[in-house]
């Protein structure tokens, strides 16, 4: 039987799957589930098949949603998804990923928890919160979020986080101990001799490239870098795009060299496609040089962003990369960014979106 | 000489918002528990449908913003005492966009 690939968007109003042909060529809606809560992140477990949504919905708070059958059924839990009695109470999950050593959620206000036993529990990973700079983090536009979560693939100690507007953290002892991993990222919001503190940047999204876990990128408020020493040090990588604002990033599947952004015109110009002309900028050695793919994309009167985690890559070959919109249009390339059509339209604003890859 | 039995708390009758069905299938728009104030109603929920106290309070703890509990008609807090009978009606406030 031929792979296929299960498209999930978190939403301002529920998580939606798109199940697609062998050839990704037409694709099948479903959805909202989740009862309509805003989602911020869905994910599905490679290993087993099973789906969870971050969210936070006005009235009930925040929660994981589970489904292990695709999406036909769907259950919530937030057991153990709560800071200590006084504290300011959780509003949202905002990011997820399923690493070895079980399933991280990231939430705002900014912290982060794991579950042994598939979302159905909760814990605390407190140590993040006692790093000392903890009372000098603020939150970005969308609040003090905890937005991006990259796994080592091999070592269960190791994570990487994205905080906005703290930077990036990294712990190597399962997150009893954290260290700022921001040198060489700017902050152009400080005053001109504070623009590389060792936190207090605010990261947009936090990839690894594939099968080098030395190596992440990080598009940035202020900026679009690469560090090939595990985040230690970055450098800049944006010359040769036409913004060095926006907001996700996504690692082609198989090569460490190929990366695809989606520059924005800039922080208070918008926040919209440059020129109202859609194009995914893709690079092929690191960062060194850029190409806009626009084949298919609308080129006159587009005035839509695409947000932190709104773009995905899947594990076919050649690869397929998705991105979604806040207007709620999702567009589809089946060949590596060449050619691009727009695969569902009239959404609620898409917050996220990930792949599952069914078979090969 | 203290007794090992619990309090025991006259009975009072709980309305749930419609809501709330959805998030807790099999759960009814109305039933009776024993409960001394608001906090006790939350907890009897709980015991009943693990994970329905999240779903109206917060880890303050207190009730969540836009869910509003009425004790005899009045706006009511999780400290609130019940009287023997009172009608508890939990609701949910106007808000979303």
């Amino acid at each position: 039987m031929p792979a296929t690939v299960k498209i999930l968007l978190g939403t301002k109003k529920g998580t939606f799957i798109l199940d697609g042909d062998a050839a990704r060529a037409a694709w099948r809606l479903r959805g909202p589930f989740c009862e309509a809560w805003p989602i911020n992140h869905v994910i599905a477990d490679p290993e087993s098949g099973t789906i969870y949504a971050g969210g936070g919905n006005a009235w009930f708070g925040p929660a994981v949603w589970k489904s292990a059958d695709l999406g036909a059924s769907w259950t919530h839990s937030s057991e153990g998804l709560a800071y200590a009695a006084g504290e300011e109470p959780i509003k949202s999950v905002w990011s997820l990923a399923a690493a070895p050593a079980g399933l991280y959620a990231g939430v705002e206000p900014a912290g982060l928890f794991q579950s042994t036993d598939e979302g159905e529990t909760w814990r605390h990973v407190a140590g993040l919160q006692a790093h000392p700079s903890r009372p000098h983090w603020h939150p970005g536009g969308a609040g003090l979020i905890l937005h991006a979560l990259v796994p080592h693939p091999a070592d269960p100690g190791q994570l990487w986080v994205g905080i906005s507007a703290a930077g990036v953290f990294h712990t190597a002892d399962g997150g009893a101990h954290w260290e700022p991993r921001n040198r060489g990222t700017r902050a152009d919001y400080a005053p001109e001799d504070q623009r590389y503190p060792e936190y207090g940047q605010c990261v947009h999204s936090l990839v690894m490239a594939s099968g080098m876990p030395e190596r992440l990128y990080q598009q940035n408020h202020c900026g679009m870098y690469r560090s090939d020493d595990a985040g230690r040090s970055w450098r800049s990588i944006e010359a040769g795009l036409p913004s060095s604002f926006g907001f996700p990033s996504a690692a082609h599947p198989r090569d460490p060299a190929t990366l695809y952004l989606l520059p924005l015109n800039g922080d208070i110009a918008g926040r919209y496609v440059p020129e109202g002309k859609a194009a995914v900028w893709r690079t092929r050695d690191g960062g060194e040089s850029w190409q806009a793919l626009r084949s298919g994309l609308p080129q006159q009167d587009a005035f839509f962003g695409v947000l932190r985690q709104a773009m995905a890559t899947d594990r076919l070959e050649p690869a397929g990369i998705y991105f979604g919109t806040s207007s709620g249009e999702l567009f589809a390339s089946a060949d590596e960014g060449e050619n691009w059509s727009s695969i569902a339209r009239h959404l609620p604003a898409i917050l996220s979106v990930e792949t599952l890859t069914i078979g090969n | 000489m203290t007794s090992a039995r619990p309090p025991s708390f006259d009975a009072v009758r709980v309305v749930l918002p419609a809501a709330l069905m959805k998030l807790f299938p099999g759960a009814p728009r109305e039933l009776e528990l024993a409960a001394a104030d608001v906090a006790g109603v939350m907890a009897a929920l709980d015991m009943r449908w693990p994970g329905m106290r999240d779903r109206l309070c917060d880890s303050t703890p207190r009730i969540r913003r836009h869910i509003t509990v009425f004790v005899a008609g009045e706006r009511a807090r999780l400290e609130t005492p019940l009287p023997p009978g009172v009608e508890v009606l939990i609701m949910t406030a106007i808000s979303g966009g």
